[in-house]
Formats: structure tokens, C-alpha cells, sequence
């Protein structure tokens, strides 16, 4: 086995984003390595969800390439990237409100197990084992967020920190290898945030790559590997926490040059 | 929302069975087994189109050309070729699914009501063909001496004989449906109408899901169009017209188009509106439709089946 293509999980490549005249994205290049907690901080406008978009299936990108295990991705649609392993949560929530908490994740596990249409409507027995084994998927994972006592509630219903966790149990469901988080703390509390938090680490204690973009420098900070800063869709930094807060390009985007 | 319990399930095929005897029973509503028949033809219809607006969020305008599909196929293939009606009415079915992935495909996979303005235009051209080709359809006068329905021997040649044999088709489709809705299909349906980045994100093939529920409504009308020839014996253009499609969105968004009970509902009462109650109205039919429309959106978005939960709000407050 190749070690660098094991090593990197994604590599995104020379990634143009153009929405007419407007640069999202100009010559950005990321590697992520397998299993680590990578991070995607910058100032508003950045390009960081242009970003998630284009791994993810959303868009194509104008320019580049986006591989994932070693295979380009970028050309292929969401439910196909879903499918080889990357799964993904909102920066606005977008669960399925009408749906109950357990239907949302027992949705998120569509991309493994799934029934046919004539399969489905005859009710045939393989379907229905399948069912049971997509409840109870859904029901474990439940457990893992601390959600299983709300499975029955409609998923709008919930407050805004656990519809939150309740997206990345969607996407856990689907068996990623990859991860990525569109700002799972933005509008949460402390303690959410803690929770939030603990959950991103015992996610990735579970061999998943994180990738995530976050506004709160304190959860960036406490839980990643490395970390990229992004400004007018280019990346100007990168590198370990500590390296970050102590980089002079980073401060000048934050806070302004003097 | 999702799940459809078994009582009323069991309410409905008690009525549905004891219907004619009471009807017969009643010098009044005799005649009313005939009317229910039509109504089940319609349900066939409706069903497949609630999935489709309701579950999928598409719309199409042209339903009455599947259902005519369904009919001419019958009365073709009967009359002019001497088949027997079955495989007839499944050749129409075949047909109308090819049909609907040719149109379904392209306008399916973009977003947007593409599919309303492609099937709009289908409709138009399919009702034009049924009255200038004349040498198949026989025009504008139709066709007669469609053949009846007969199994095994057994004729379905009396009103109450075609009825059960139509709500039994109406119940094998009602149990089909219903266990798709409550199945991962369901789900991956109802996920695609409140959020497609997130459907597509959690693995959800939309555009496919889409295709396959639009040709599933189409196959159902074909075979709704069948019955209707094979009952009537006599089919004309006029009957799979622009309007027939309209009143099948009337009918669903009457019932209310996010649940099965509403598409059933929705055809019984329309039915009876156009074949019994609304002759009175004579040409102005037409408003009464677009009245119960506009009614019908601006004050009850979730059709009549919505009422039961509006009251249960006006007693809490």
C-alpha cells in the first residue's frame, strides 16, 4: 500500500471557486491526514463553507481537484461522496423537522443499508430485516449523542444545542471515514459547547478524520490537530494551535494591521 | 404523520365492502355504486400523485395523458388487434413508464417545477394525438366495443362485480403505497421535499427517487385509464383533457397532498361533485372548482384532512 496516499484521507488541490466575478475560493490547496481533528477558521466570508460545498458534493469546483483516498471526488454528486465516505452536518441546521429524532438518523444510515422501491412496497422479509437493522443502528448511535430518550420527539422540537448534535448523529449514521463540521458550537452555550466539544473528540477517538470549521477560537483551540486559516479564499496559515495563535498574518486578518 | 394505523385501515375496507348493499337498499343512492367505481378509478390516480407532490414536491400537470395512455392502450389493442384485456392493460402500464422516464428524466434532475411545465406540454400533445390520429383512436368520436373484464371465466359484467374488482386493485395499491411511505423510501422521500443539500449530503440518490416515484404515479394512472375503458366500453378524447389534470391536483389538494387518506378523500368527493351533486351548477362547474381551489389553499393548506388538527388547536386555545 501506498503510505502518502494512506496518510492524506483528502487532498484538495489548486481548488478554484468562481460565482461569476466573485473569488470564493483562488488556489487553495489542503492536505488532511487520516484521523487527526484539522481545522478551517477565518474571517467571515473566507470561503470556509464554499469550501465544505465542494468537498461535499454540493458544486463542482471552477478549477482543481478534490481527492479523497487517493481518488478524485470532485466530480461526483452528493449522494455519491456520501457513499465513498465523507458525511457532513450544516451551518444552519437542516434537519428533517417533520421527521422524529430516530427517523433522521435512521435516514442518515440510507447511504449503507436500503431497501428497493418493489422491495419496500411488497414489504418483503429481507426488508424488513433490514428496517430492524437500520432502527437499531439508528437507536446505538442515539445512544452515543445522548438522544436516545428524545428518539420519538419531532426533530424540531429539540433546542437548538442538541438539534446540533442531533445532525452529526445524521451523519454518523451514514459510517463516514470523514467528518465535516459547518460550526457545530455556533449559538451554543458553555455547557453546550463542553458537550459539543466531547463529542467532536470521542468522535474522532473512534478513527473518523474531523474536519471542521468553527468561529469559537476556544473550542478550535482546545480540540484540533492543525488548524488552516482561510482570508478572501486563500489559506494564509497554517499549523499546530499554538503556531496559529502566535501567527503575525492571522492576527493582521482578525484584528487588522495596525 | 408517517405512520397509518390499522383501524382505520379496517373502518375503511368495511365500508367499502358493505357500500353496495346499503346503497342497494336505498332507492336514493342507487346509482351511487356506479359513481364509487369512477371514485375508485380516481383513487388509483390520486394515490400515486400525492407521492408525488406530496412526498416528492413535484408537480404534474399531466396525469390525464398516463390516464389516457392507460385507456387507449386497452381499446387499441382490443378492438383493432383482438388481445385479450389483461396483458392490454399492463402493455398501457409498460408504456406509460417509458413515457415517464423519457419526460421524467430531463426535467427531473433539475431543480425547480420543470416537471409541471414538461408535463403541461405532454399532456397538450398527447390529447392532440388522441384527436387527429384518427386511424388508432378514432378522433373526436371515440372508440367503441371495448371489451369487459373477465377472469378465469368469471365476467365482471354487473355494476357491483366492477366495483370490487376496482377497490380491490384501489386496496392492493393503497397497501403498497402505504408501505412505501413507511419505509426507508418514505423516509429518503419526505427528507428530499423539506431539504435537498441535506438529503443529497446523507447519501439520498434525489433525482432517482424522483424519476421512480414520477413513473409509479404515471404507471398507476395507466391502469386507472384501463379500468376506466374496460368499464365504459366506450373511451373520446375529451375525457383526458388539460382539465382532467387540473381536477386531479383539485382532488389532492383537497384531501390534503401530505397523506394517502387525503388523496382517497379528496377523489370520493370530487367524483361526487362531478357525477352527482353538481349538475345543478351545469357550465358553471368550473367555478365551483376553482372556488373550492382557492378555498382550499388559503384556509385549509393541508386539505381536509387537516381539519381534525385545526379544531383540536381552536380547543386548546
Amino acid at each position: 500500500m501506498n503510505f502518502v496516499d494512506d496518510e492524506n484521507i483528502l487532498e484538495i488541490n489548486r481548488v478554484v471557486m468562481a460565482f461569476g466575478g466573485l473569488m470564493a475560493l483562488s488556489n487553495l490547496s489542503i492536505r488532511v491526514k487520516r484521523g487527526m481533528i484539522k481545522a478551517i477558521i477565518g474571517p467571515n466570508g473566507a470561503g470556509k463553507t464554499t469550501l465544505f460545498n465542494i468537498i461535499t458534493g454540493a458544486f463542482p469546483p471552477t478549477q482543481g481537484s478534490v481527492r479523497f483516498k487517493g481518488l478524485p471526488i470532485e466530480h461526483l454528486k452528493a449522494h455519491k461522496i456520501a457513499q465513498r465516505g465523507i458525511s457532513r452536518t450544516f451551518q444552519t441546521v437542516e434537519l428533517f423537522g417533520n421527521m422524529t429524532v430516530l427517523e433522521n438518523v435512521m435516514l442518515g444510515c440510507h447511504t449503507r443499508i436500503r431497501s428497493s422501491f418493489l422491495a419496500s412496497g411488497f414489504q418483503l422479509p429481507q426488508c424488513r430485516r433490514k428496517e430492524a437493522q437500520i432502527k437499531e443502528n439508528a437507536m446505538k448511535i442515539l445512544k452515543f449523542i445522548g438522544l436516545v430518550d428524545k428518539f420519538s420527539d419531532p426533530a424540531d422540537s429539540l433546542p437548538l444545542g442538541e438539534q446540533k448534535m442531533l445532525e452529526i448523529g445524521r451523519a454518523l449514521a451514514s459510517e463516514p471515514e470523514l467528518i465535516c463540521l459547518d460550526e457545530p458550537a455556533a449559538g451554543l452555550n458553555e455547557t453546550e459547547t463542553y458537550v459539543a466539544s466531547s463529542l467532536i473528540r470521542a468522535i474522532n477517538a473512534k478513527g473518523i478524520t474531523v474536519l471542521l470549521v468553527e468561529h469559537d477560537m476556544k473550542v478550535i483551540m482546545n480540540i484540533s490537530d492543525e488548524i488552516t486559516v482561510l482570508n478572501y479564499g486563500q489559506k494564509i496559515a497554517e499549523g499546530s494551535p499554538e503556531e496559529i495563535q502566535n501567527n503575525r498574518r492571522v492576527i493582521e486578518a482578525y484584528l487588522g494591521s495596525e | 404523520m408517517s405512520r397509518i394505523g390499522k383501524i382505520p385501515i379496517a373502518f375503511f375496507a368495511l365500508f367499502i365492502v358493505a357500500f353496495p348493499w346499503v346503497a342497494h337498499e336505498i332507492p336514493s343512492i342507487e346509482n351511487y355504486t356506479d359513481i364509487m367505481i369512477f371514485a375508485g378509478i380516481y383513487c388509483l390516480i390520486t394515490m400515486g400523485l400525492s407521492l408525488l407532490m406530496g412526498y416528492a414536491g413535484q408537480i404534474s400537470i399531466g396525469h390525464a395523458a398516463f390516464y389516457g395512455i392507460g385507456a387507449y392502450s386497452s381499446a387499441i389493442l382490443t378492438v383493432q388487434y383482438g388481445l385479450n384485456p389483461w396483458p392490454c392493460i399492463i402493455i398501457g402500464m409498460i408504456l406509460s413508464a417509458v413515457v415517464a422516464v423519457l419526460i421524467g428524466a430531463p426535467s427531473l434532475k433539475l431543480r425547480g417545477h420543470y416537471l409541471a411545465m414538461a408535463t403541461l406540454a405532454f399532456g397538450i400533445i398527447v390529447y392532440i394525438i388522441f384527436n387527429e390520429e384518427a386511424a388508432w383512436t378514432g378522433g373526436p368520436d371515440g372508440m367503441t366495443g371495448i371489451p369487459g373484464l373477465s377472469l378465469f371465466g368469471f365476467e365482471f359484467d354487473s355494476v357491483e362485480k366492477y366495483y370490487y374488482l376496482v377497490w380491490i386493485f384501489v386496496f392492493a395499491v393503497f397497501i403498497f403505497t402505504v408501505n412505501l411511505i413507511q419505509s426507508d423510501t418514505g423516509r429518503a422521500l419526505r427528507a428530499i421535499h423539506v431539504s435537498e443539500p441535506a438529503a443529497g449530503a446523507m447519501g439520498v440518490d434525489i433525482s432517482r427517487f424522483k424519476i421512480l416515484v414520477f413513473v409509479y404515479s404515471a404507471v398507476l394512472a395507466s391502469l386507472a385509464g384501463s379500468l376506466y375503458a374496460h368499464y365504459l366500453n366506450f373511451i373520446n378524447p375529451s375525457t383526458f383533457d388539460l382539465f382532467f389534470s387540473i381536477k386531479l391536483l383539485i382532488m389532492i389538494a383537497l384531501g390534503g397532498m401530505h397523506s394517502i387518506w387525503g388523496a382517497i378523500i379528496g377523489a370520493g368527493i370530487i367524483t361526487f361533485l362531478s357525477y352527482e351533486w353538481l349538475h345543478y351548477f351545469e357550465e358553471y362547474e368550473v367555478i365551483v372548482y376553482g372556488a373550492i381551489l382557492l378555498l382550499v389553499t388559503i384556509f385549509l393548506p393541508k386539505g381536509l384532512v387537516g381539519v381534525p388538527g385545526i379544531v383540536k388547536g381552536w380547543f386548546r386555545e
